[in-house]
């Protein structure tokens, strides 16, 4: 096989690696560069204090297409669930906390109105949720120029909808570019259920509960339908899965071998250049970097077609989520929250209003004065994460909005930062600060240095109606090629986005192959 | 008692749009209207001796040239005087001008940011493509995208087709042009603040937004898409007001043999055997017709006209979560003389135009975030206009009439009603803004009218003073337009029809809902139709 055949994968997160996989598979030969010296990209296990592991982005695993596990046996590669269906606890500052199971009560004051509303809400999101899964491993259509192939796509696209049916079709088609906030005025009366639903809808977004397009993310989260698990070893051991199968159909991975180049030669791809300064030969390049870093810095604006490269520059990719992790000499208590609750989700998230707030000081560059958290303690299912008898807070903590720059302002910021975050969760935990060991806050500007995430974005670009899709990343780019020969996206950044799924990764590979054929 | 063909509640503009073309089509049609005088949002009132205010709606551009020409308003009185321009103040004390001239737009652009005035002329382009866009779908019936009637299927091709002549790029972009905030819309164009500020305004005028809200870019197009005397985008005053509008429409409604009641507010609309059987007066008269078209909004219509046993429960539910915020205020000042701002210098043309004192997103934004928290915006987005420069008919010779639109203003303080003191402390909040641009204006006001969400409300009779009868948002735009399933102007009960701004393709003085009604309704009569359709220019 000459170089020309040979595959070359850019980053080895989740994606990256589902879709070397997928294409070793196909008797290609995939060879995968990775930045960093371990594989995983933002889905890696990290000892953030000495003995003291935790997942250091995403903490909590939901999205991951079934399908894509099953073909590459990600069990029979060592996957394993410490826990699944994690139950949502919405902490109380004052009275009792609510303990959501799915569209369910499991415990906690919630009226009978609000209770039967929200096993109506529940099913219905699903309804919808499944629509969007339907498109997880479909290259998103073109609308026009793309010939019968590309109609029928869309005419099928349009056939998910409509099979809901008249009444949940129309109630699809009038919510589905609508805000989280007013959904669920209409719907509720508890705050505090209003506030933990609302918070699920922004988790990892630039979005306020009342922007709109908050409810596409909801639905965009409820897509994998299954409820939140935590895997053994925390996210590391996803990708750690995702390596090992793909090293047995073939696939050769390279650690700690940054990719700074894809070299073209004339419209197309011929390879990629590394730090080192050695290139590597490859008729096709697929990169799992995200697409302002892989069109505006891996092959430069100058390659690229001025509109192309205009629309890339204006992607939105700012990220406002900030990761805490915590090492602690005990399992922290949480005022009146049963010990055997403390491993559940917990959500910081008291009312929409309050959401709301804290996504108000984001718009104007600033950190919110009382922000929202996603608490998970992975340590309560896996003691693998901790010394005997320690514990591990991991939480998704918003807003901090992205501030390029790193020095002493960041470390200010960072540090105010982690002091306002630690006092919102003493009003719910006040003994938390005697037992902290080692605290560790990544603040977008962070995640962009450590995982290569250009505006620090989890999700390589904001989910929104005009990023989704056939408008993912970019309009012209939506179907993993890009327009120069050779060169694929497969990250969070293309359709179906961010979390962690796999199906951009699969999806990709089957783009390339679908190339391949037909050339 | 004589029994009419079609009575219409409310004799707004596309009530009176509405009853004319059903009378022109040989219905016999009374409106009804609970003010002693017509118009709805779109009146001209004396209410300080010698000054004519148009104390709601302001200034005219949407209004349908189709309809104006087929109900021949100019013959009925009705004469749009164009306006060019206007003025941006700058807090360095520089002004940014907005000019009709494309190209004296960009220098002007260009002495600000030279890059701006190359991406100016894109932004040009591309909004005047998106109005293409729109344009041809405002005199017509949104689709049922869930039916599966002959009807319905062709217009849902006619949109695909509409769809089909752009290009693939446009498509995309039209996707994006109606999913994005304002700001970021703008933001692919446009590097300077003040430029942003400019243009983001229409964007979030009569709307419960903010300009970092995804949605808002779509609202841009309800200040775009209108024309004036063949010039796409222009604005214009209605000669004396736009009370003008409204009675040129009455004129022409009586003149094809229809009638006006003043002072005869509607009480209920009666229902029998399931179907609508006319309606009963506050004074207890009953009026009967087999069509009742309700130019109100829907939360008037279905939660204060009808009976709740009438409806079903998922249609009141919709109703109740209609989407009808209240937005905007505005203030009606009379002037001893023109005021001086002195940014812009005595004899500036720009002054004829409309005067914006907001010139960064973060300022709009924040007016926003005032909104959200339950208090008028207490830097707020002003959109002011001294009529009286233009048409001397509005003010004694030598006065002025000056209209001041204010964005944001809630339909409740904190949760309560409107008091008066809160009213005065909104008045002075504006009145000090536009103080701090003109030295001389405070010692020649005369009269103030403040018109909060509650004096709308009261006397218009918009729900939370919403200007547009219910939020432009894509939840409750085209075919979900007041409500899913209900778009195509017939409500719930047999014989029973909106008309209001409520319905597609929503708010300004723009009278499409009114004669799209219309047409429904000869449609269902199987009579003639007269309702033009569709696009009839370009």
């Amino acid at each position: 096989m000459t170089e020309s055949q040979r595959v070359i994968i850019v980053g080895a997160g989740h994606n990256g690696l589902v879709c070397a996989a997928y294409l070793a598979r196909a008797g290609r030969q995939v060879l995968v560069l990775e930045a960093a010296d371990q594989v995983g990209g933002a889905a890696v296990t990290r000892e953030f204090a000495p003995g003291f592991r935790v997942s250091a982005c995403a903490h909590l695993l939901y999205l991951l297409d079934a399908g894509i596990s099953r073909d590459l046996d990600l069990a029979g590669h060592g996957l394993k669930l410490a826990r699944g269906s994690l139950r949502t606890v919405a902490l109380a500052a004052e009275g009792e906390h609510l303990v959501l199971d799915g569209g369910r009560v499991a415990a906690g004051p919630l009226g009978a109105a609000d209770g039967a509303a929200l096993a109506e809400f529940h099913h219905r999101m699903q309804r919808f949720a499944r629509v969007l899964a339907k498109q997880h491993n479909r290259r998103p259509p073109r609308i026009a120029g793309g010939g019968r192939s590309e109609l029928m796509a869309a005419a099928l696209l349009g056939f998910d909808i409509r099979r809901l049916g008249r009444d949940d079709m129309r109630e699809f088609l009038r919510i589905a570019g609508t805000n989280i906030f007013d959904i669920l005025e209409e719907s509720f009366a508890s705050p505090q259920l209003k506030g933990a639903l609302a918070l699920d809808a922004v988790l990892g977004t630039n979005l306020g509960p009342r922007s709109n397009n908050s409810m596409l993310t909801l639905l965009h989260r409820l897509s994998g339908n299954t409820a939140p698990g935590l895997p053994v070893g925390g996210m590391g051991a996803v990708t750690a899965a995702l390596a090992a199968a793909a090293q047995r159909a073939g696939v050769t991975v390279r650690t700690s071998s940054p990719v700074v180049r894809i070299t073209l030669a004339g419209h197309r791809v011929s390879g990629v250049e590394l730090e080192s300064g050695e290139t590597l030969a490859a008729g096709t390049v697929v990169s799992n970097a995200d697409p302002v870093r892989t069109l505006l810095t891996l092959v430069g604006a100058r390659h690229l077609e001025a509109g192309f490269a205009q629309r890339v520059h204006h992607l939105r990719a700012k990220g406002t989520a900030a990761k805490l992790h915590l090492a602690l000499d005990r399992l922290p208590e949480f005022s009146r929250l049963a010990a055997e609750q403390v491993g559940e989700r917990l959500v910081i998230a008291p009312d929409p209003v309050y959401v709301e707030h804290a996504f108000d000081h984001s718009k104007y560059g600033q950190s919110s004065t009382a922000p929202v958290l996603e608490i998970t303690i992975p340590t309560v299912h896996d003691t693998s994460l901790a010394p005997a008898g320690k514990h591990v807070l991991s939480a998704v903590v918003q807003y901090a909005p992205y501030i390029a720059g790193t020095g002493a302002d960041a470390d200010a910021r960072r540090s105010q930062f982690l002091e306002r975050v630690l006092a919102v969760l003493e009003t719910y935990s006040p003994t938390l600060r005697q037992h902290l060991i080692a605290a560790e806050l990544l603040m977008p500007a962070d995640l962009e240095r450590e995982f290569r995430l250009t505006g620090g974005h989890w999700h390589h670009g904001e989910l929104a109606l005009d990023q989704f899709l056939m408008l993912r990343p970019v309009p012209g780019a939506a179907q993993y090629a890009m327009p120069i020969g050779g060169l694929y996206l497969c990250g969070a950044g293309c359709h179906p986005g961010g979390g962690v799924m796999g199906s951009a990764g699969g999806n990709a590979a089957r783009a390339v192959l679908a190339a391949e054929r037909s050339r | 008692m004589t029994k009419y063909d079609a009575i219409v509640v409310g004799a707004g503009h596309n009530g009176l749009t509405n009853a004319a073309y059903l009378a022109r089509a040989g219905l016999k049609v009374v409106v009804l209207e609970r003010n002693p005088w017509i118009g709805g949002a779109a009146v001209s009132r004396e209410l300080h001796a010698g000054w004519i205010y148009s104390n709601c709606s302001y200034v005219c551009s949407l209004l349908r040239p189709e309809i104006f020409r087929d109900l021949d308003l100019s013959r009925h009185g009705l004469q749009i005087v164009p306006y060019g321009g206007g003025v941006t103040f700058l807090q360095n004390g520089d002004i940014l001008g907005a000019y009709t001239d494309h190209d004296v737009q960009r220098r002007e652009i260009a002495r600000h940011n030279p890059r701006d005035a190359d991406a100016y002329h894109r932004y040009s382009i591309d909004v005047m493509r998106q109005c293409r866009f729109i344009r041809p779908l405002l005199l017509r019936t949104p689709p049922d995208p869930t039916s599966f009637r002959l009807r319905d299927l062709r217009e849902m091709l006619f949109l695909g087709k509409e769809f089909a002549k752009l290009s693939e790029a446009v498509i995309y972009d039209t996707l994006r042009f109606y999913t994005m905030s304002i700001a970021d819309y703008l933001g692919e164009y446009f590097e300077s603040d003040a430029i942003k500020a400019r243009f983001s305004g229409s964007g979030i005028i009569g709307t419960a937004l903010g300009v970092y809200s995804p949605g808002t870019a779509y609202v841009l197009l309800h200040h775009y898409m209108g024309e004036v005397d063949g010039s796409s985008g222009a604005w214009g005053f209605a000669r004396g007001g736009m009370g003008a509008v409204s009675n040129a429409l009455g004129s022409a409604l009586k003149a094809h043999g229809g009638e006006i009641r003043t002072d005869a507010p509607v009480e209920r609309v009666i229902v029998r055997n399931g179907k609508v059987r006319g309606v009963a007066l506050a004074n207890g008269d009953e009026i009967n017709a087999d069509i009742v078209v309700s130019n109100l909004d829907p939360k008037r219509t279905f939660l204060k006209l009808m009976d709740e046993k009438d409806l079903s429960p998922a249609f009141l539910k919709r109703a109740k979560n209609f989407k009808i915020r209240g937005s905007s205020g505005k203030l009606n000042i009379a002037l001893d003389g023109l005021p001086e701002f002195p940014a812009l210098g005595r004899d500036n043309p720009l002054r004829f135009g409309d005067m914006h004192f907001v010139d960064s997103l973060e300022r709009l934004e924040r007016a926003y975030d005032d909104w959200k928290s339950g208090t008028w915006s207490k830097d707020p987005y002003l959109d002011l206009l001294i009529p009286s420069l233009t048409d001397p008919t509005m003010a004694p010779p030598g006065k002025h009439f000056m209209s001041v639109f204010v964005q944001y203003v809630p339909a409740k303080i904190h949760g309560n009603d409107w008091t008066d003191a809160d009213r005065d402390g909104f008045r002075d909040t504006v009145l000090d803004q536009i103080a701090r641009y003109s030295p001389n204006f405070r010692q020649l006001i005369r009269h103030v009218e403040v018109r909060t969400p509650r004096e709308l409300e009261n006397e218009v009779g918009l729900t939370e003073g919403n200007i547009f009868q219910g939020e432009l948002t894509m939840d409750q735009l085209l075919f979900n337009r007041p409500f899913p399933g209900y778009a195509q102007y017939r409500g719930p009960v047999s014989g029973l029809y909106m008309c209001g701004s409520a319905t597609h393709p929503g708010g300004g003085v723009m009278a499409a809902p009114g004669a799209n009604a219309a047409r429904e309704i000869l449609l269902d009569l199987r009579r003639p139709n007269p309702v033009p359709e569709g696009w009839t220019d370009d």
